[in-house]
């Protein structure tokens, strides 16, 4: 666990959450401000994202997060940000997407906009600031990237074809970053949460096994400082994903799941 | 002409490199510029002052700790800047650039029959690294620091002013930037007094001692008469025996006294040999030393070497001549040697303290690091004079330094680092300094009471002089000094640890994105 005293021994170790104002990626700030990281937070809505720190901070009892307002559909601001970020921390030791955004659509419904919209906050932005973080760790030859997937990326369903298309491609992005940084000695985790109660869970009408975003930051957490590649929150939605992945096209199609 | 320094992205990307301490124990990533020109460090530290970035100026990298490091900022690397600028053999005086190491040095002069007053126990360090730390060497009691021996140097202000000092023009900034750890200016030329030599070789003469009390005893009185001074502790000796260790002394040859002085000044008869025995290739002794760089396979060489000096000198001293190279530079003897330590690397606690305290501090010290099952693999005793720099470690006295392996674990680090503040209290209370170069462990608290209030408000005058926007900073700054001047100037006392290593820190850090330095508020996002 990071220390909280700065010396040479005990370096305080630093991470990044993007996409921390809500949901997990608030929970899982919380989580690695009592495990003593320094944070940099980064989210579009600047007021919550304030709060948070304030709450974490007091917490602490010291200054431990910082907030960074950000639209991650502005890639192109990432790599200035990053940088700034890397200098406010002196180090940074973890970097984690958590960035998400599920549109409801129709099961009639083909609209280019939102399916866009979802790309570039699921998919796209995750490129831009992990990209930034696989350069810097294969530099240093340490680190960990933990990317926020969904369970929704196993198949792609009848209710949001968008959506699952964009966590799949995540999927093979942070498989593909794993391959290429392992051999550095960098640790890449995929997250595949299951119905988890926050704001996204509103378009999710027929959800079960729901947990607390705070249950999902925790099995995060345990997941990081084992190192793991892979982790289902809750840990039973990993045999539900095995037989979901192999349902055979013919009934999956007739499915209305 | 093309100036890959000048590129419109600052800081570059491409430049973001690990940097990692001598010990191997400090480590982070930074953006490592190294400059050739003293217009390119002018450069850099406009751009870094308009980007908000700190910088960090680097040497040899030879510090112990995080002297030289500068995490997510720019580390200014000056071993490009390595040229002999002027040496005139009549008069002993060289003009180099702060790249030039003190092995350039005495390659280039001794032939002439000239040699540097003041070395480190290596020489590999560079000579803007040797100044910033004002190093000393074995014969500190005679010689004092390096600085003393520095006629005039010039340097560039972070202000953007071009300075030449010496120890009667600008004299403040001449005792402040030497000693200054690299925090007020950097050095761009130094020129510096060679001692004449009339032999390659020193008389040394060794002997074993039984134990600590005995080691400082015969070491004092050679004070008015050595040239060279130094003690080897075995520091996992315990009981009656603790502190037994080896005494090396050594005397410069008066004129005549060496048949064949041009042979002896020869670079040839100075190189530090290759193999061992002729055979074994010393590049990878290292790998060697690491199976014995454990608790039981220290305490087997440590008492084979300490029987090995007595059967050498049994009741009496061993008297041999020694090339200056083999007798100055022992940590050059096995190449890297530190990677012996393993991927967690060494530190150095190193204390002086005054004469009459130093037995009694540094048996305290010795039986309490054997006591919490950390015992040194090395120790060396030195003697010391005080001497006019402002951040001086030297006292009239002994300093012990003792080297101890990075723990592996969380839990040993942290019984490591509160027994490196079990030492600071015995260090403290009998009067005893620290010295930045080896430091790992210090906290802003103990460092300004070694200072005290007097110096740190004088050096905090300085900073302001001569970097009013703190556009120089490394991590020792951030972690140690820069905690320490803040609760010297009146803000609450350091009795807590500083909160954080975002330093100094934003009133608000729920804030946008603040430099760390301060000194120019910027847009997020960045530029």
């Amino acid at each position: 666990m990071p220390a909280s005293v700065p010396s040479v021994l005990q370096p305080i170790q630093g991470a990044v959450v993007v996409g921390a104002s809500t949901g997990i990626g608030a929970a899982l700030a919380r989580r690695l401000g009592r495990a003593g990281y320094h944070l940099a937070l980064a989210a579009r809505r600047a007021a919550p994202l304030g709060e948070l720190c304030a709450q974490i901070n007091a917490e602490a009892g010291r200054p431990v997060a910082r907030a960074y307002p950000h639209d991650v559909t502005q890639g192109t601001e990432v790599p200035a940000l990053f940088q700034a970020i890397l200098r406010d921390l002196g180090r940074i030791d973890l970097v984690v997407y958590s960035a998400g955004a599920l549109l409801p659509v129709a099961l009639s419904e083909f609209d280019y906009a939102k399916d866009r919209a979802m790309f570039e906050v699921n998919l796209l932005g995750a490129l831009a600031w992990l990209n930034q973080a696989a350069m810097l760790f294969e530099r240093q030859g340490s680190g960990q990237i933990v990317g926020l997937s969904s369970i929704a990326g196993e198949r792609g369903r009848i209710g949001a074809p968008a959506y699952n298309a964009s966590k799949a491609a995540l999927n093979t992005y942070l498989e593909a970053l794993r391959n290429r940084l392992a051999r550095k000695g960098v640790h890449v985790l995929t997250v595949r949460p299951g119905f988890v109660q926050t704001e996204m869970l509103k378009h999710s009408p027929k959800s079960f096994w729901v947990i607390s975003p705070e249950q999902a930051a925790e099995d995060i957490y345990q997941a990081i400082r084992a190192r793991k590649q892979l982790v289902y929150s809750p840990a039973r939605w990993r045999l539900v994903g095995l037989v979901i992945r192999h349902i055979p096209s013919a009934v999956f199609r007739r499915m209305s799941f | 002409m093309i100036n890959h320094l000048m590129s419109p992205n600052f800081p570059d990307f491409d430049r973001l490199t690990p940097v990692s301490s001598f010990g191997r124990a400090a480590r982070s990533t930074g953006y490592v510029y190294r400059p050739t020109h003293v217009d390119q460090i002018a450069g850099l530290f406009r751009r870094a002052a308009a980007h908000g970035f700190t910088i960090a100026p680097r040497g040899a990298g030879r510090s112990y700790g995080d002297a030289a490091l500068n995490g997510g900022q720019v580390v200014l690397d000056l071993q490009r800047m390595d040229r002999v600028l002027d040496w005139d053999p009549a008069s002993g005086v060289i003009r180099v650039e702060p790249g030039v190491t003190i092995e350039q040095v005495w390659r280039h002069t001794l032939e002439d029959g000239w040699w540097p007053p003041v070395v480190p126990g290596t020489m590999r360090p560079t000579l803007g690294g040797c100044l910033g730390m004002n190093v000393h060497g074995k014969n500190n009691f005679r010689t004092g620091p390096i600085g003393e021996h520095v006629l005039a140097f010039e340097a560039l202000l972070p202000t953007g002013e071009h300075v030449t000092c010496t120890p009667t023009h600008n004299a403040d900034l001449f005792y402040g930037l030497i000693s200054g750890a690299g925090l007020l200016g950097v050095f761009t030329s130094i020129t510096l007094q060679l001692k004449h030599l009339y032999s390659g070789n020193l008389a040394v003469e060794a002997w074993a001692t039984p134990n600590l009390a005995a080691t400082l005893d015969d070491m004092e009185p050679l004070k008015v008469e050595a040239d060279y001074l130094v003690g080897w502790i075995d520091g996992t000796a315990t009981g009656r025996v603790r502190g037994r260790g080896q005494i090396h002394q050594a005397r410069y040859l008066p004129p005549g006294a060496d048949p064949r002085p041009a042979y002896t000044l020869s670079l040839d008869y100075q190189a530090l040999p290759d193999t061992l025995f002729g055979l074994l290739p010393k590049s990878i002794l290292w790998r060697f030393m690491r199976l014995g760089l454990n608790r039981p396979g220290v305490a087997l060489v440590n008492a084979a070497k300490h029987l090995a000096a007595r059967l050498q000198s049994p009741g009496r001293r061993h008297a041999y001549e020694q090339s200056l190279a083999a007798f100055n530079f022992l940590l050059d003897y096995i190449p890297n040697w530190q990677h012996g330590y393993g991927r967690h690397g060494l530190l150095q606690y190193q204390s002086f303290i005054p004469r009459a305290a130093a037995a009694g501090t540094f048996l305290a010290i010795l039986e309490l690091s054997q006591r919490r099952r950390q015992p040194s693999y090395l120790g060396v005793l030195k003697r010391h004079r005080p001497d006019l720099f402002l951040l001086s470690h030297a006292v009239d006295g002994f300093s012990l330094a003792l080297d101890f392996p990075v723990p592996a674990s969380p839990a040993g680090r942290a019984d490591f680092q509160q027994m490196a503040h079990d030492f600071d209290q015995i260090v403290l209370s009998a009067g005893g300094r620290f010295y930045l170069a080896k430091d790992s462990t210090l906290t802003p608290h103990t460092a300004a009471r070694y200072l005290g209030p007097d110096v740190l408000g004088r050096w905090q005058a300085l900073k302001m002089r001569c970097d009013p926007g703190q556009l120089l900073q490394t991590e020792l700054y951030r972690r140690v000094l820069a905690p320490a001047l803040a609760s010297a100037s009146g803000a609450p006392p350091a009795e807590a640890p500083p909160a954080s290593a975002l330093v100094p820190r934003s009133a608000d850090p729920a804030a946008a994105p603040q430099p760390s330095n301060g000194h120019r508020p910027r847009a997020p996002g960045g530029p």
